[in-house]
C-alpha cells in the first residue's frame, strides 16, 4: 500500500520510494530524508482540510508531506509491530 | 576527492594564521544559535552575489589569539540541492562557489536528538574528504531525554573529531572553541572497514547509531502532547486563530502609537531645524523632503520590529511550521503554501514587513507569488483614504437591524483585496513556465524555548536591513517627490495653491486625460503624485490642492469632497486604492527582497492595470445607475 493510505496513528515499514517520472527530485529528497527500505514510519496527524498534509514520523523526525508526496512511498504494514 | 588540508591564510593585521570555518548542518540543528554564540554581535549579514540568500559571516578571537572567521551556511538536508539555499551550501563545501574561498575547516552541526536524520548529511559531507569536525548540538536536550552517546567511538567511526555543544547555554561552545584552537584542521582519519562494505549512507548511519547511541524513545513526550492539541483539526485551528489575532492586534494597535510618535518626533525635529533657517528652498528641502522621508522610513520600524518579534519567537519555538501545516491545504488551493499565510496576514498592517517575512518560504516560486500579492492586502495606510471617502459619501445607516452601512463598505474593501489576491495567485500559478510540483516536505522540529540572544540578534538584523537598504531608496524617492511638488515656484500673484504650478501639478493635470474616464478630477490626479510616497499622504495632498491647511483641514476636506465630488467618483477612488501600487516604499522593498527590477515592474504594472480596470468599471457602472 501507499504511505498516503496509511490510517491515522498506524505504523508501517517503508518498502521503497517510486520516482514520479525521470529525475524526480521530490522522490530523491524523500530518500535523503530517510524514506528507505526497512525504515519504520507512523502517521501522527493529518491536516484539518481534506486530511492533507500528512504528518509522518520517520526515525526521530516528523515531516509534513502533501498527499502527492506521500503517494510516492510504498509501505507494508505486515512487519510493523 | 582530495584529502589535503587547505593552506592557512595569513591574517594581515596580526601576522597570525586566520582560520576560516564554515558551519553546515540540517535545518533545525541549532546551527544559527551556535553561530550567534560563537560570534555574538560581530556579524555581517549580506547577500550572496546575484541571489537573495543571506550570507552570514562573523568572527571571534580564540584564546590563543588567533582570529577565526565563521561562515554560517544555509541549512541543507543533502548535497543533492533542491533549493537555491541548499545550492549555496553545496557549492561552498565542494569548493565550487565563485566568490567563496574553500573553508579550512567544515564544522558540521548535528542535533544530538535527531541523529538518524542528521548523521546522513554528516557522512555525505565526509565523502568530500575535507578537514571536518562534528559538533553534537543540543546535548542538554539529549541528556534530558536519556539519550546516551559514546562520543569517543562515534569519533572513531566517523574518522573526525566530535565535540558536544549546547548552543543556548553561556559557554556552551567552549569545547568546540578549544578543539579548533588546539589542533590544526587535518584530513579525516581512516574509518572502520566494516562500514565501507555497507550499500549506502543510510545503512552506515544505522550501523553507527547501533554501535554508539542508545535512545530510550523515539520522540520527546512533551512534543507528542503539545502536537496532539496544536495540530488538532478543531483546537489547533482555534489556537492558530488566537495567535494570529494577537499578532495582528500587536502590529496594528501597539505599533500605531509608536509609528505616530516617531513620525511626529521627526516632524518636530524638522520644524525646529526649519525655524532656525531662513524661508526658502533649502528649508523646504530639509523639512518637507529629507525629514519627511526620514519620518516615513523610521515610522515603519515599530511595525517591522513588533512583527518580527512575534515571527522570530514562533519560528524559534517551532510553532511556525505547525501553523503552515494547518493552513497548507487552504493556501495550496490558491497556488500558495501554508508558509505564505503569516506574511500575508502581516501585510494587513503593512506590506513592507509582510514582504520581508516571506524569507521563511523556502520554494522561490511560492515566495515570489506571496510577495506579488502581499500589496493587495488592505494595509493600514489605506485607512485614512477609506475613512475620508466613506465618511463623506456613505450615510450612517443601519442595515438589517445590526450592521452599519459604513462598516459594510469598509469590510467589502478588505474582502475585495483578499479575493483579488487569491485570484492573482491562481493566475500566476497558471502562467508560470515551471509547472513542476511544489514540494512541502516540511520538518516539524521539536518545541524549544526561544533564546533571547537569538531573538535580539534576529531583530537587529531585520531592523538594519530595512533602515540601511530600503531606507535609502525611500529617502531618495521622497526627496524626489518633494522636488516635483515644489518646483517651479508659483508665479507672482498666483491664484491657485503652489502645488498647482509645480511639476507635480503639471504631471497631475497631464494624468487627468488618462484618469478622467475613471471620474477623477484634476485635484485628485495632482494628489496622486505626492501620494506615491505613502498612501495616507494623498489625503494631506488633497487638502493642499484644495488650499486647506492647518487645524480643521480634515473636516474641511470632508465637506469639500462631499459637496464637489459625485458618489461615482468617490467609489471609483476607493476601488483605485484597493489595487493601486501607490507606495514606493513597498516597491523599494520588493526590489531589495527579490533583487530584481523586473519583479518590481511586473508588480507595479499588474496592480496599476487592475486598479484602472476596477475604477473604470466602478465609475461607469455607478454613473449608469445614477450615482
Amino acid at each position: 500500500m501507499l504511505l498516503s493510505e496509511l490510517a491515522m496513528g498506524a505504523s508501517a515499514t517503508v518498502l521503497e520510494v517510486n520516482d514520479n517520472g525521470p529525475g524526480d527530485r521530490i522522490a530523491q529528497r524523500l530518500r535523503d530524508l530517510g524514506f528507505v527500505t526497512g525504515e519504520p514510519v507512523r502517521l501522527v496527524a493529518r491536516g484539518p482540510l481534506g486530511a492533507d498534509p500528512l504528518l509522518v514520523q520517520i526515525g526521530y523526525t516528523r515531516f509534513a508531506l502533501r498527499r502527492a508526496e506521500a503517494a510516492r512511498v510504498t509501505i507494508t504494514t505486515e512487519a510493523a509491530a | 576527492m582530495n584529502a589535503a588540508a587547505a593552506p592557512l591564510r595569513m591574517d594581515a593585521s596580526h601576522g597570525r594564521a586566520q582560520l576560516q570555518v564554515a558551519l553546515v548542518g540540517n535545518p533545525n540543528c541549532g546551527k544559527t544559535a551556535l553561530f550567534n554564540l560563537l560570534t555574538g554581535t560581530r556579524q555581517k549579514v549580506a547577500n550572496y552575489a546575484g541571489v537573495t540568500i543571506e550570507r552570514k559571516e562573523g568572527h571571534y578571537t580564540a584564546p590563543s589569539g588567533r582570529s577565526v572567521r565563521v561562515l554560517d551556511l544555509p541549512g541543507a538536508y543533502s548535497l543533492a540541492a533542491t533549493s537555491p539555499d541548499e545550492a549555496i551550501t553545496r557549492d561552498v563545501v565542494m569548493g565550487q562557489h565563485m566568490q567563496e574561498a574553500v573553508p579550512d575547516l567544515i564544522v558540521c552541526v548535528a542535533d544530538a536528538t535527531n541523529l538518524r536524520l542528521h548523521l546522513r548529511f554528516v557522512l555525505e559531507i565526509a565523502q568530500l574528504g575535507r578537514p571536518m569536525l562534528l559538533a553534537l548540538n543540543m546535548m542538554d536536550a539529549a541528556r534530558r531525554r536519556g539519550i546516551r552517546i559514546d562520543t569517543a567511538s562515534l569519533s572513531q567511526m566517523l574518522g573526525m573529531p566530535v565535540v558536544e555543544t549546547v548552543a543556548v547555554r553561556h559557554g556552551g561552545a567552549n569545547a568546540l572553541i578549544e578543539r579548533m584552537d588546539s589542533t590544526q584542521p587535518s584530513p579525516l582519519a581512516p574509518r572502520p572497514s566494516s562500514l565501507a562494505a555497507l550499500p549506502d549512507l543510510h545503512a552506515e548511519v544505522r550501523a553507527i547509531l547501533a554501535a554508539t547511541v542508545s535512545i530510550p524513545r523515539r520522540t520527546a513526550a512533551v512534543d507528542d502532547a503539545i502536537d496532539r492539541i496544536v495540530l488538532h483539526p478543531v483546537f489547533g485551528l482555534a489556537i492558530l486563530a488566537v495567535v494570529m489575532f494577537l499578532i495582528f492586534q500587536a502590529v496594528f494597535s501597539w505599533a500605531t502609537p509608536l509609528h505616530d510618535g516617531i513620525a511626529d518626533g521627526i516632524q518636530a525635529a524638522g520644524n525646529w531645524i526649519g525655524d532656525t533657517l531662513p524661508a526658502g528652498a533649502l528649508r523646504s528641502l530639509l523639512v518637507d523632503g529629507v525629514f519627511a522621508g526620514l519620518g516615513t522610513v523610521l515610522a515603519f520600524l515599530p511595525q517591522i520590529l513588533i512583527l518580527f518579534l512575534f515571527i522570530l519567537c514562533l519560528e524559534e519555538s517551532g510553532y511556525l511550521p505547525r501553523a503552515a501545516f494547518l493552513l497548507d491545504r487552504m493556501m495550496l488551493s490558491a497556488g500558495l503554501t501554508g508558509r505564505s499565510f503569516i506574511p500575508l496576514l502581516s501585510s494587513f498592517a503593512c506590506a513592507i514587513p509582510g514582504i520581508m517575512a516571506t524569507r521563511s518560504i523556502p520554494d522561490p516560486r511560492d515566495r515570489l507569488t506571496t510577495i506579488l500579492i502581499a500589496p493587495l492586502m488592505t494595509c493600514s495606510a489605506r485607512l485614512p483614504v477609506y475613512a475620508l471617502l466613506i465618511a463623506a459619501f456613505i450615510p450612517q445607516r443601519t442595515v438589517l437591524g445590526v450592521f452599519n452601512l459604513q462598516g459594510i463598505v469598509l469590510f467589502t474593501l478588505y474582502v475585495a483585496g483578499i479575493v483579488s489576491a487569491l485570484a492573482v495567485a491562481w493566475v500566476i500559478k497558471r502562467l508560470r513556465r515551471d509547472q513542476s510540483e511544489h514540494a512541502l516536505m516540511m520538518e516539524l522540529p521539536s518545541y524549544r524555548m526561544p533564546h533571547p540572544r537569538d531573538i535580539a540578534i534576529g531583530l537587529y538584523e531585520r531592523g538594519m536591513i530595512f533602515v540601511k537598504r530600503v531606507g535609502g531608496v525611500i529617502l531618495a524617492l521622497t526627496v524626489l517627490l518633494w522636488f516635483l511638488s515644489s518646483f517651479p515656484a508659483p508665479p507672482a500673484g498666483a491664484s491657485e495653491p503652489a502645488i498647482h504650478y509645480s511639476l507635480a501639478g503639471m504631471i497631475g493635470r497631464a494624468l487627468h486625460a488618462i484618469f478622467s474616464p475613471l471620474g477623477f478630477n484634476w485635484q485628485i490626479c495632482i494628489a496622486l503624485v505626492p501620494g506615491l510616497a505613502a498612501r495616507e499622504v494623498a489625503v494631506s495632498s488633497l487638502a493642499t490642492v484644495y488650499a486647506l491647511a492647518g487645524e480643521g483641514a480634515d473636516s474641511g476636506l470632508q465637506a469639500v469632497v462631499a459637496s464637489q465630488w459625485s458618489l461615482a467618483t468617490a467609489l471609483s477612488l476607493l476601488a483605485w486604492y484597493v489595487f493601486a501600487p501607490m507606495c514606493i516604499s513597498t516597491l523599494a522593498t520588493v526590489k531589495r527582497e527579490t533583487g530584481s527590477m523586473r519583479n518590481v515592474v511586473v508588480l507595479a504594472g499588474y496592480l496599476f492595470g487592475l486598479a484602472y480596470i476596477a475604477s473604470l468599471a466602478t465609475y461607469q457602472i455607478a454613473k449608469a445607475i445614477g450615482a
